[in-house]
């Protein structure tokens, strides 16, 4: 039931938000097809941006992979894990996650391509990169930005939150897709 | 970092790779690898447009200013220490709502605009507030209602639903930032404020 509901819910959102939002928009004398287009218009110069970090990050992430690495350390590692219910191909994942978000983002896509994104493992890494922030990237250039050099307890939450959320992705995930 | 991660990556795995015998391996996935990376951003292209498009209507009918409004008692709430009516408020309530639709591009200049608008409280100026903490906190966290990225990754690698994943994504980031919230609280009440 619960299951249902989740699924429901994120097959619904996107079609009900375009709708009303494109109809309040039009009722409020927006150019709505113009305005979109105008916005549609950044996401080539957007793409164009991400392209080189995504294609260093995969080749990286490639050759680490080929390597048989990962498969020694989740070998190593898969034990412990899998006590706590965590699918050791993940690991990669939570380890990158609050590094560099195209790292994580790298390691997403290739696992969604071994694996599927409709695997267990594809749904899982899915929502890790979705349910949670690049902590250490966020934390340099905010504070970085006004120079701010003591962060006082800020990196403590960042990682204690890191961790809730990679084990709440995997409990979830078994629980509604399992 | 990202440099030394990178040189690190890349280091373990083709030495890794030799000791192993598996460098015929390593050579096909460098390639390989490249040639996923035009396919994806190829595939992601069209999903990006798409938010960005839909994001601009929501700039432009005026709707980001309302749910400013709206939200305005609750971001008093948590950022106790930011005086009512401060710029500062404003922006971080976009920088929010920007990273709450997956707007990882808005996110980030309002985000940069609240920081320095709460660096003007700031009595130490090399040292975080408490209102920068609490303001990080949600910020890493990641608090999202469409994982956009992610919807587009699955789609372009052929998922039968690229959407099925907001539900438990959202029910994930609402934990994480609840946890967030309370470390950080947790954490003020023990040092002294500033």
């Amino acid at each position: 039931m619960f299951s249902i509901l989740v699924i429901a819910i994120s097959q619904w959102f996107i079609p009900i938000v375009f709708l009303l939002l494109i109809i309040y928009a039009y009722y409020r004398e927006v150019k709505v097809f113009e305005i979109f287009t105008e916005g549609a218009k950044e996401a080539l110069t957007l793409a164009a941006a991400l392209f080189p970090f995504l294609l260093g990050m995969l080749v990286a992430i490639g050759i680490l992979r080929a390597s048989g690495f990962l498969d020694l350390i989740g070998q190593r590692l898969g034990p412990i894990l899998n006590f706590f219910g965590v699918p050791a191909e993940v690991l990669p994942m939570a380890l990158l996650r609050p590094i560099s978000g195209s790292a994580s983002l790298g390691v997403l896509t290739s696992l969604l391509h071994e694996y599927g994104p409709d695997s267990l493992i594809g749904r899982t890494a899915s929502t890790m990169q979705g349910g949670t922030e690049t902590t250490l990237y966020v934390l340099a250039i905010y504070f970085g930005s006004v120079g701010i050099t003591r962060y006082r307890h800020a990196l403590w939450v960042g990682i204690i939150t890191d961790l809730t959320a990679f084990f709440t992705a995997v409990w979830l995930c078994r629980l509604v897709f399992g | 970092m990202i440099n030394t991660l990178w040189l690190a990556l890349i280091t373990i795995g083709i030495v890794y790779g030799i000791l192993a015998g598996n460098v015929s391996q390593v050579t096909a996935a460098i390639f390989s690898s490249a040639e996923l990376a035009v396919q994806l951003i190829l595939g992601m292209v069209g999903v990006m447009a798409f938010w960005l498009g839909l994001a601009k209507v929501a700039e432009s009918s005026g709707l980001l200013e309302k749910s400013i409004r709206i939200f305005n008692p609750l971001v008093r709430r948590i950022f106790p220490s930011v005086p009512s009516r401060h710029p500062a408020l404003g922006s971080i309530l976009l920088n929010l709502t920007a990273n709450f639709l997956g707007l990882g591009n808005a996110a980030t200049p309002f985000g940069l605009r609240a920081m320095r608008q709460m660096q003007s409280l700031n009595p130490c100026p090399h040292e975080a507030t408490d209102a920068m903490c609490t303001f990080l906190a949600i910020n890493t966290s990641g608090l999202t209602l469409i994982p956009t990225m992610v919807i587009a990754v699955r789609a372009a690698q052929g998922s039968q639903d690229p959407t099925e994943i907001i539900g438990v994504t959202l029910l994930t980031t609402l934990t994480a930032t609840t946890v967030a919230l309370l470390v950080d609280r947790l954490f003020r009440s023990k040092g002294r404020s500033r």
